[in-house]
């Protein structure tokens, strides 16, 4: 062990050890880092009288505050419930026509519904409500099953080929390919007979032939001129608006072997405020009936 | 004699080895079965071919000549796994950023790579660092050789199996879903031997010391070693399903097992990114500075203050859940008061420097050492600030959370391995100098600013996701879906995997000047600190 020395540079003193030419001064501990420790130790022990801390047999010291974390929760639940209570026991009784007249009512039932939805519908329908392929988009005004308040409602309530539901919305186009009578001619005409509708790029002449294979086969659901219905959810096909697809062979694709959509029945999963909500925001979003 | 003893033990466990191989119920079990087998017969070959059997004494080996050769396969071994590391970071950034990036397809997938990218960069990397930087430095500081004979080789290649098992069960799918204690029950035992072995090459070698004292680089690599042996016992408790399969259950359940994780989880910061790099600081940085440290005194307080408070920090990972509230409490409280005993290191660390500040125009390892104690200050301030319930309701789950660990892992850990490696090559392979200096100090700012942006761009994506998850409007309802919230995150995502490729390309450049110094080539140029000479 070497002898203690002054280092030269500093003017310090060393401890006098050495380890493979490495030395060490004695300084004293900085005082603003000792202070600071003192003072993060005495800062501890104050907030370990204050709160909940100290460890017993069967339970632990609830501190002076009596602040726990359920507590919190509870507090911060009870008054923003009550904060919405007075809008949300209005939303309960009122109609939905009623609601949307009155301006308060209207604007909190929409922000309730835009929160939802971006809980429970987006997945689906996008962001935006803009939907994607095979989910309707839920801006415009063309609506399937109907764009109403009312309608809106029932479609959110019962939805959409829930099987679970006796009051969902159902309906099943006929798989055309599985009927041999119909054919494969058939379904090319009225493929393009339905592109021809709405200006799509199709064959002049199939389409021609197909528009009475139309009226035989389609208009019963679809309409006359294609406009569709929204009793059976029908999708009006003079639109340009398209579900899967927007060429002649997607749409002898969907004749061939027809694609249903499904939406969950939220009775049950949502409570009823919400979803008057939900119809609400949906409703306003550009093309409400 | 000592060569049929190996021999017996190689041939029991490859043995042992292929008839768990053979019985596995799982093919996870068995592949990881036919690697041990195979890690055997590689001992076996080896030890075959180096046994002599012709009785002639051996010429005398002097007992007191470090044993390096270790330290340089280490060297070797650590370049290889930082790397590899920061590959597979950039790859998994690259995928938060662009999903489809993950192919697809089960073995490129973020939820088998991000462990894969964790484990390697903190025990592949940062383990095979303080293995071969302590077996340097308790060699040196107790004017010892290395106990136990080739003891400490059985170490390293323990690890590197170790490694590699645990490597391979993340691409293959094999977890406990432990954060950062993955690999399942078998690859823990087999961890444990090795770490035995490594604790007893550590202590054996101090107990044959020639200074009385201990030096404090020493104490921190201890507090390491002993700590992560018990930390890695008790959250590793589980029972196999069968001792043929691969799947284990862990003795603990609900929030008693979750509050054991985290005590594991955070202690695996506290003693092995913190503590053991500590170590490395302790004896490296004034090496390299030439001053003497600045404080004894400071060092000893400081080192039993860090080991006292940190033990108890892990609940501060379970604010607002299960966990009962004096628990989070007393986690809160210690986490704080660590505060200080963290920067006792960093001032001890930069202080240290005084009298020798202008080294840093000239010498660009002392530049790393410096920014390496500055990240290690800032996350020890950042740490126990997000530590307070109230931050920490903000922070938590959130890309803060990422943006604080890689200012320690890549800020703190990197750099002063970084400095520790360029310290130890030119010596371990006597060389008279790096091959080059300034390939150094564009290390440096690669590295450095791609931390700035990683940190940064972590710290903005971070707080910008907490508020927006928390963000009402004013009758009270949510405003934003997670989805939008993803969303928003995207620009960040790219600009840290900008970040990594930056911090990446700077551990390439390194692994260059190495390979390069290895071979005994130097650079012709300019000192630093000098203006390059003007062209002619």
């Amino acid at each position: 062990m070497s002898k203690k020395d002054i280092d030269k540079i500093t003017g310090v003193e060393t401890t006098g050890h050495e380890w493979d030419g490495i030395k060490e001064l004695n300084n004293p501990l900085p005082r603003w880092w000792l202070w600071t420790m003192y003072a993060c130790i005495i800062w501890g022990i104050v907030y370990v009288i204050l709160y909940p801390a100290i460890p017993l047999i069967n339970s632990a010291t609830p501190g002076l505050l009596g602040q726990t974390a359920r507590g919190d929760v509870a507090i911060a639940i009870t008054d923003a419930k009550k904060a919405q209570s007075k809008f949300l026991d209005k939303i309960s009784t009122m109609s939905l026509e009623d609601i949307r007249k009155d301006q308060a009512l209207f604007e909190f039932a929409r922000a309730g519904g835009k929160a939802a939805f971006a809980v429970n519908c987006i997945q689906c329908h996008g962001s935006g409500a803009q939907g994607s392929p095979g989910f309707p988009n839920l801006n415009d005004d063309d609506w399937m099953w109907g764009g109403t308040l009312e309608a809106i409602h029932t479609t959110i309530t019962h939805g959409i080929r829930q099987d679970t539901d006796d009051d969902t919305r159902t309906s099943d186009m006929p798989e055309f390919g599985a009927d041999e009578d119909f054919g494969k001619e058939n379904i090319a005409k009225v493929a393009n007979y339905v592109a021809s509708l709405s200006n799509v790029k199709h064959d002049a002449a199939l389409a021609k032939e197909g528009a009475a294979v139309f009226e035989e086969s389609c208009a019963s659901c679809h309409g006359e001129k294609g406009e569709g219905s929204q009793e059976v959810g029908a999708p009006n096909l003079t639109d340009q608006i398209y579900f899967y697809g927007s060429t002649v062979d997607d749409f002898a694709r969907q004749v061939t072997k027809p694609r249903h959509g499904i939406m969950p029945a939220w009775a049950g999963r949502l409570d009823k405020n919400t979803i008057k909500q939900l119809a609400i925001y949906v409703h306003s979003l550009g093309g409400g009936e | 004699m000592t060569s049929l003893v190996k021999l017996a033990v190689y041939g029991i466990g490859a043995l042992l080895a292929m008839i768990a191989a053979s019985k596995a119920h799982d093919t996870l079990f068995a592949v990881h079965m036919w690697i041990f087998a195979l890690a055997a017969v590689i001992g076996i070959i080896v030890t075959a071919r180096r046994a002599d059997f012709s009785g002639k004494a051996k010429p005398a080996r002097d007992p007191d000549a470090y044993l390096d050769s270790v330290v340089r396969a280490g060297m070797i071994a650590t370049m290889f796994w930082g790397i590899t590391g920061f590959l597979v970071g950039v790859i998994i950034a690259s995928q938060l950023a662009y999903p489809w990036l993950n192919f697809d397809w089960a073995y490129t997938h973020f939820g088998r790579l991000r462990p894969l990218h964790t484990s390697a960069v903190v025990f592949a990397f940062g383990g095979n660092a303080l293995i071969a930087t302590s077996f340097y430095v308790v060699q040196r500081t107790n004017g010892a050789r290395l106990a136990f004979g080739n003891m400490a080789w059985f170490v390293f290649w323990g690890y590197q199996l170790f490694i590699i098992l645990a490597a391979t069960g993340y691409l293959m799918g094999v977890t406990q879903s432990r954060e950062y204690a993955e690999p399942e029950w078998y690859i823990d035992i087999w961890l444990t031997i090795v770490w035995v072995a490594y604790l007893l090459v550590f202590l054996g070698t101090i107990y044959k010391r020639k200074e009385s004292h201990i030096y404090v680089a020493n104490w921190f690599y201890l507090s390491f070693i002993v700590t992560i042996a018990m930390l890695h016992l008790v959250n590793n408790m589980a029972w196999p399903v069968s001792f043929f399969g691969s799947k284990s259950y862990s003795l603990f359940s609900g929030v008693q097992d979750a509050i054991t994780q985290w005590w594991y989880g955070h202690n695996a910061v506290g003693f092995f990114l913190t503590a053991g790099f500590l170590g490395m600081m302790y004896y490296f940085l004034p090496k390299q500075a030439g001053r003497p440290v600045y404080s004894y005194r400071l060092s000893i307080i400081h080192f039993w203050t860090l080991i006292f408070m940190y033990i108890w920090a892990g609940p501060h990972h379970l604010h607002y859940t299960a966990l009962p509230d004096w628990v989070q409490t007393l986690g809160m409280v210690l986490s704080i008061t660590l505060w200080m005993p963290s920067w006792g290191g960093m001032i001890n660390g930069l202080m240290t420097l005084s009298g020798a500040w202008d080294k840093l125009r000239t010498d660009p390892i002392i530049r790393m050492m410096v920014i390496a104690v500055a990240f290690y200050g800032m996350s020890t301030f950042e740490g126990p600030m997000m530590a307070i319930k109230s931050v920490n309701a903000l922070s938590h789950y959130t890309d803060w959370t990422i943006g604080h660990v890689h200012s320690g892992a890549l800020g703190w850990v990197g750099m002063i391995t970084f400095g520790s490696v360029y310290f130890l090559v030119p010596r371990l392979w006597n060389r008279e100098r790096l091959y080059s200096l300034r390939l150094i100090n564009w290390h440096f700012w690669l590295a450095t600013l791609g931390i700035v942006i990683y940190a940064s761009s972590m710290w903005v994506s971070g707080i910008m996701q907490g508020l927006m998850w928390r963000e009402y409007d004013p009758q009270g309802f949510l405003v934003y879906s997670f989805a939008e919230t993803v969303a928003a995150m995207h620009p960040f995502y790219v600009l840290r995997a900008i970040g990594g490729t930056m911090y990446l390309t700077g551990g390439l450049i390194m692994a260059w000047n190495v390979y390069q110094t290895i071979r005994g080539n130097l650079r012709e140029e300019t000192p630093m600190g000098e203006a390059a000479p003007a062209a002619a």
